[in-house]
């Protein structure tokens, strides 16, 4: 790292670093991506999933949606399920998402805000 | 750029290691591991975050869940639960006074809703190893912002903002800067004073330790507004954590361009030492430090000259506690006129206490100034430990003095503690219940001062031992009250005519429970009572015969095996053997044992 010379350069650090605190999820979110990782959501590859999205995120520098694991949502049938909820509108819940379609699902929904009607199993609170 | 989803956060900061955070951060990681997600999960080890009675202690981010009293098998649990499958783990959360688990801390609980966050805001979320992350949270801006304005402009900032330095004395930063600055020489200094001697005192370890870049930043802005060139952060040696933490902080620093030559691209030019310190009290005296940082013994020397004026070499020297100093970038970012919001008209900002003694929950609090002892206590305290009833807080560590429950109400600031005969110090404050014996208290107190001074002025080093003599007497039961008076007269002596400010606030502890608790002295010298039942030679042990079920337990863990009695028959104290140790009353499940005052006569006690 050089020498910081000048307030803009300064700001550049300072937002860089923002991204990777917020990351904590300790600042305003826009929404949450849930991946279920119970045992039957991991043994269907909920991890690769996970890791899927949370590139496509960092892919596109998405900070505002946090990404969390939850348990098993009780749709064993079509894990890896994700739970796309996001500020305002009603949570959508994912079912069969691989890795490819996960990168679909941020690219689709997290960025351009239409729901990804092919891979959708259920709609509104659970 | 890291990938993340969860962030745990470990408290590692001095309280939580020595609870045994390391096992349970090595615990987390290799069971983060077994499931693969060490890429996706960050543990960060972070500053004290004050809540210390309920180390280890660990946040989980993002949902900010807060678990307490941590070990190797919890961090398994909250892999395997919380982080695999989303599931907070109840049994290890934080618990609400009336016992229910409160999830998100921050937000909930009252420890931390009621405080104000300026110098401790980043104690806790940043990780104080990576610049980056003071950054993130402003860090360096009001440096940046600093070099843009003219010095004097600075000082006036620190001026308007009315803060006061949190040393002890609350002596007005700006001022001191302003009077620093006008002196014309060829080379000045800015000192920081982390020699933290006060028993119980840890905010300045924590600062340093959780986010010494604040420190640093603060020091630069001094220096700059002053005209120094060359900082120390005078240490002591005890606290190997903040040392680490500091270098590195100050390599980074250097890195960045914020310390060195050209800082931020402006011919500005400084850079900062490290000083480590043999951690005698005395040593966080101010002329006493500058002659310790020179390589002399660290003995206090005759005020005026005043540092400002011929500080450290002979050259202007402002010197600045830990506190005042992350205050700094804070204020220079905000402005004047936002730190006026907190506190008081004449005790601006916050001030970081270290709360101990018998409150439910101890730890590292700041609170606006101004906020009264009650809401301290009760609401951020949770309130005095095992219900019993508060009777004094002791303020100011061994400078200070005791205040009486009669003034809870009272506003936490520089002049209300100071009209009640206590001080606000450097924020140790201990909270007593009536088992707490003020007589005791104040010899706890001299007995540090005694073994402190440092013996270069007959007062402090002759008259402090007589007080403590004569504290002896009483609270073994053979005072009079000549020697309260004698006490009373000693005690104003040294506060007169001591050299330097151990010596004059020595007698303050003395002085504050006599004003207070008079009725307490005279007790223990007429009555050889001691009131709180705390001073063994004026309390026996005595076992009723009518609670008493026999079932042994006291004479079992007797260390002296001074109880006697049969099975299921009422049990007995030999008083004439008794060392009035405590254990057996602990141990009866029946409330059958109880102390008494004043001492029975020995003979009478053995039927
Ligand atoms: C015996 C004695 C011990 C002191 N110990 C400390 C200390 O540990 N830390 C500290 O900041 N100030 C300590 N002080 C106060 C310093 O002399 C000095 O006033 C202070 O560091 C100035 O900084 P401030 O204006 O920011 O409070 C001590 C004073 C005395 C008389
Ligand atoms: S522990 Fe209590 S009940 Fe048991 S023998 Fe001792 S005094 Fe009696
Ligand atoms: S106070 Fe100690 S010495 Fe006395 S009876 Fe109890 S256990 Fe024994
Ligand atoms: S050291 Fe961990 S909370 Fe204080
Ligand atoms: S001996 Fe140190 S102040 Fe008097």
């Amino acid at each position: 790292m050089g020498k910081v010379k000048s307030l803009e350069e300064l700001m550049k650090i300072k937002e860089q670093a923002l991204k990777d605190l917020q990351l904590r999820g300790e600042t305003g979110k826009r929404g949450k991506i849930t991946v279920a990782m119970g045992t039957c959501g991991i043994a269907a590859g909920a991890k690769e999933t996970l890791k899927a999205i949370v590139e496509a995120l960092n892919e596109h520098g998405v900070d505002d949606v946090a990404v969390v694991q939850s348990g098993c949502m009780g749709l064993c049938e079509v894990e890896p399920t994700v739970e796309v909820r996001l500020e305002g509108q009603e949570p959508v819940v994912y079912g069969r998402v691989t890795p490819e379609n996960a990168k679909r699902i941020v690219k689709m929904h997290i960025l351009e805000g239409r729901v990804v009607e092919d891979l959708v199993v259920k709609r509104g609170e659970v | 750029m890291p990938l993340t989803t969860n962030t745990i956060l470990i408290c590692a900061g001095g309280a939580c290691i020595s609870a045994g955070e390391k096992s349970v951060k090595d615990a987390l990681e290799e069971e983060l591991k077994k499931y693969g997600l060490d890429e996706v999960v960050r543990v960060i080890e972070t500053g004290c975050m004050g809540a210390c009675t309920l180390g280890p202690i660990a946040v989980i981010y993002p949902e900010g869940v807060f678990y307490q009293k941590l070990t190797p098998e919890a961090a398994k649990e909250i892999v395997e639960e919380h982080i695999l499958k989303g599931r907070i783990v109840e049994k290890h959360l934080y618990k609400a006074p009336e016992g229910k688990p409160v999830p998100r801390v921050h937000e909930e609980v009252p420890f931390f809703k009621k405080q104000v966050k300026i110098v401790t805001r980043n104690l806790g979320i940043i990780d104080p190893t990576k610049i980056e992350e003071y950054i993130a949270r402003d860090g360096y801006f009001a440096l940046a912002k600093a070099l843009q304005m003219k010095p004097e402009d600075v000082i006036r900032e620190i001026k308007d903002s009315g803060l006061r330095g949190r040393g002890g004395a609350g002596f007005p930063t700006g001022l001191k800067w302003e009077l620093a600055a006008k002196q014309k020489a060829e080379r000045k200094f800015v000192v920081c004073n982390a020699d933290e001697g006060d028993p119980g005192a840890f905010m300045d370890r924590s600062i340093l330790e959780g986010d010494p870049h604040a420190v640093i930043e603060g020091m630069a802005i001094a220096a700059y507004a002053i005209g120094a060139q060359k900082g120390f952060v005078y240490v002591r040696a005890e606290y190997p954590l903040a040392i680490e933490r500091l270098n590195i902080a100050l390599e980074q620093a250097r890195e960045y361009g914020f310390l060195g030559e050209n800082i931020m691209g402006t011919d500005f030019f400084f850079d900062i030492e490290i000083r480590i310190g043999a951690g005698a009290f005395v040593c966080g005296e101010e002329t006493a430090l500058m002659a310790s940082i020179e390589g002399e013994r660290g003995q206090p020397r005759v005020k005026p000259p005043y540092p400002v004026e011929k500080g450290l070499w002979g050259y202007p020297t402002v010197i600045n506690n830990v506190e005042t100093l992350a205050n700094v970038p804070w204020i220079i970012r905000n402005g004047a006129k936002e730190f006026r919001k907190y506190g008081t008209e004449t005790s601006p900002g916050t001030k970081v206490f270290a709360l101990a003694g018998k409150v439910k929950n101890t730890g590292l609090v700041e609170v606006p100034m101004g906020i009264t002892l009650r809401e301290l206590i009760y609401e951020i305290g949770g309130g005095i430990a095992g219900d019993k009833k508060l009777k004094a807080v002791q303020t100011g560590g061994p400078s200070g003095g005791c205040i009486p429950a009669e003034y809870i109400d009272t506003p936490v600031d520089f002049e209300s503690l100071q009209k009640l005969g206590a001080i606000m110090g450097s924020g140790g404050m201990i909270v007593m219940d009536e088992d707490d014996c003020m007589v005791d208290v104040a010899r706890f107190f001299l007995e540090f001062t005694v073994e402190e001074s440092c013996g270069k002025c007959t007062p402090c080093r002759e008259g402090t031992k007589k007080m403590l003599e004569i504290l002896e007497k009483i609270t073994s039961g053979e005072g009079t009250e000549e020697d309260i008076e004698e006490l009373e007269k000693l005690a104003n002596v040294i506060k007169d005519t001591s050299l330097c400010g151990l010596g004059q606030t020595a007698p303050n502890p003395v002085l504050s429970t006599l004003r207070y608790f008079r009725d307490e002295y005279l007790a223990h010298v007429r009555e050889k009572k001691c009131p709180a039942k705390k001073c063994k030679a004026l309390i026996s042990y005595v076992i009723d015969p009518e609670k008493c079920v026999g079932c042994t337990a006291c004479a079992r863990v007797c260390p002296v095996q001074c109880i006697s009695g049969q099975v299921r028959q009422p049990h007995v104290i030999d008083q004439a053997e008794c060392v009035r140790c405590g254990s057996c009353i602990e141990v009866c499940r029946f409330g059958a044992i109880s102390k008494v005052t004043p001492a029975l006569p020995v003979e009478e006690a053995v039927e």
